[in-house]
């Protein structure tokens, strides 16, 4: 018998027997066992309720958007342009036409990064992000300086996963001209306490984007309170589809924006001489939309919403704190990424035992982890691992599943070290 | 799908004590081998008697499939031809991914313990990074001599 005292079960924040019946997916057995889904960070699954939205609007009031006068086409546009007006209440966004859909966060960044960010650069200038940042904001950075000969600076990182804020303070300056930092880190759980650096890049002037790809689905945002000119996030994320996103931009900067792709919806009058932009926010959206993408994604806001997200953020944070606990108690295992604010994403390894066999041993007791590098190979480098082993938990996981991560945990000791 | 077919003893041995581990200096050809999904990453060595392998090592870091894998395979290869080395590739592969293959285990020897792997799809890279990393060297030692 171990020493260690099991952790303590606390009372639950939500009735969360009840909220996984809203869940199809999660009802099912893989490899003989009943499934323990702790990949939330990757993509998270999806109520009926939203599955159902999508189904009603093929069967009943697809077309074109903004395009027919006929009723269907009307129906379908009602549709759209309401699930923005969801989006927008979701994180108290000031206008309709701050939002702007995109297939999701990795969209949204290279939309800055192309519309915004290059037009204003040139050598001398400066991007400054963080060393914790998903490849999603670090690439289009990369590509806007070689297109311009700007630089991008990094804020380093502590041992805990924490962004090193007098280094930031060090690094920002008026040659900065773009400050884009993770909400949420997807590799450590780190939540950066953004306000703080943003406060201090409002005062010198410089822009800030947000990637909320992982903040979103976990607690209560509001773009308004945390004066930040761009937030982006992913609807699959927080239980809504794939392909669908959203880019929130301060309405002046987005007015000043040129449009970054050019086609149907985003004009006003094509001629060969002259095309005049439609406004914001379609003015960004060539194309036919992701329009079920969309409606999908109201459903989920609604769904998220009815629960509450101050009550999931604080059930998070209880299945965060066992889970901490629990696996502390598993031999040889180590957390990487222990900063004082975190989100319910638990990266570890597990001495002698690679996370890709650990992947593998979990899947078979039915238990789905990520492992590898996260799309954060910087971070990898800076805890010096080739990879970790990732459980990320949301609303909707338990106490028990967390039990019966341990115990899958415990198997993979005895079969390989 | 039994873990217990993936990770055999020989296997699970391979990983825990794997053979030829370091590097060969000096080397006749080198290569590495990276899997950016999970991180592993492998060089090998070889020294070549004019169209055998006289000898062999691999250093680098990896799941128990990949380290076991170039384990196994440098046991396997010593003394080996450049043309015996591509048969057994062949059935090394076939091994790996075929369920109807007809590979005779006796001309396997050790490397039959990987023959679980492809029960688990996500895991046949792992099990064959190294042998793509022996043909990029093999192919990189028959390269007129560089000055380097
Ligand atoms: C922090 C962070 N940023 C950006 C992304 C990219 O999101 P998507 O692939 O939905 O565009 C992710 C998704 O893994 C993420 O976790």
């Amino acid at each position: 018998m171990s020493a260690v005292q099991p952790a303590r079960v606390p009372a639950p924040e939500l009735d969360v027997a009840r909220i996984r019946r809203d869940f199809p997916i999660l009802d099912q057995e893989v490899n003989g066992k009943p499934l323990v889904y702790l990949d939330n960070a990757a993509s998270s699954q999806r109520p009926r309720a939203v599955i159902d939205a999508i189904r009603e609007y093929y069967e009943k009031d697809h077309a074109n958007v903004h395009r027919g006068v006929h009723t269907l086409s009307q129906r379908a546009t009602d549709a759209y342009e309401g699930a923005r007006d969801v989006v927008r209440h979701f994180i108290n966004a000031a206008d309709t036409k701050e939002i702007i859909f995109v297939r999701g966060t990795t969209e949204a960044i290279n939309l800055v990064a192309q519309s915004f960010a290059r037009p204003r650069l040139g050598p001398g200038d400066e991007i400054l992000i963080s060393a914790l940042e998903h490849h999603a904001n670090i690439v289009p950075w990369q590509i806007v300086c070689e297109q311009t000969g700007a630089k991008l600076r990094v804020i380093p990182i502590s041992t805990t996963g924490e962004v090193d804020y007098e280094s930031f303070e060090r690094l920002i300056g008026p040659q900065t001209k773009l400050l884009a930092l993770a909400h949420v880190s997807n590799a450590l759980g780190t939540i950066v306490p953004v306000e703080r650096f943003i406060a201090r890049a409002k005062a010198l002037g410089v822009p800030v984007l947000l990637d909320g790809a992982q903040a979103v689905a976990h607690g209560p945002i509001d773009v308004r309170a945390l004066d930040c000119d761009f937030y982006c996030f992913s609807a699959h994320k927080m239980c809504g589809p794939t392909g669908i996103g959203i880019l929130y931009g301060r309405s002046e900067l987005l007015e000043a924006m040129p449009p970054w792709q050019g086609g149907g919806d985003m004009i006003l009058t094509v001629s060969f001489e002259k095309t005049t932009y439609n406004q914001l926010p379609w003015k960004f959206e060539a194309g036919t939309p992701h329009i079920a993408g969309a409606i999908g994604l109201a459903a989920a806001i609604r769904y998220l919403e009815n629960i509450g997200m101050d009550r999931i953020a604080r059930y998070e944070q209880q299945l965060l704190e066992y889970a901490t606990a629990r696996l502390a108690t598993v031999p040889g295992l180590t957390i990487v990424g222990t900063a004082a604010h975190k989100a319910a994403v638990i990266s570890f390894t597990l001495d002698g035992i690679h996370p890709h066999d650990i992947g593998t041993i979990l899947d078979t007791e039915g238990v789905a982890i990520r492992t590898g590098h996260h799309c954060a190979m910087p971070v990898m480098d800076f805890f010096k691992v080739p990879a970790t082993a990732r459980a990320s938990l949301s609303f909707y996981n338990t106490f028990e599943e967390i039990d019966r991560l341990v115990a899958a945990l415990e198997h993979a000791r005895s079969l390989l070290s | 799908m039994d873990l217990k077919d993936l990770y055999r003893d020989v296997i699970v041995d391979h990983n825990r004590n794997p053979r030829n581990f370091g590097k060969l200096e000096p080397a006749d050809a080198h290569a590495e081998g990276h899997n950016p999904l999970c991180g592993d990453r492998l060089t090998l060595y070889v020294n070549l008697d004019g169209d055998r392998i006289r000898d062999v090592k691999f250093e680098g870091s990896g799941c128990a499939i990949s380290v076991a894998s170039a384990s196994l395979l440098t046991e396997a290869i010593k003394g080996k031809s450049r043309d015996e080395v591509k048969a057994l590739f062949d059935d090394v592969h076939a091994l790996l991914t075929r369920h109807d293959a007809a590979v005779d285990p006796a001309k396997l020897g050790k490397l039959a313990a990987l023959s679980g792997v492809r029960e688990f799809p996500a895991r046949v890279k792992c099990a064959s990074l190294c042998w793509h990393t022996l043909n990029a060297a093999l192919a990189r030692s028959s390269e007129p001599v560089s000055t380097e």
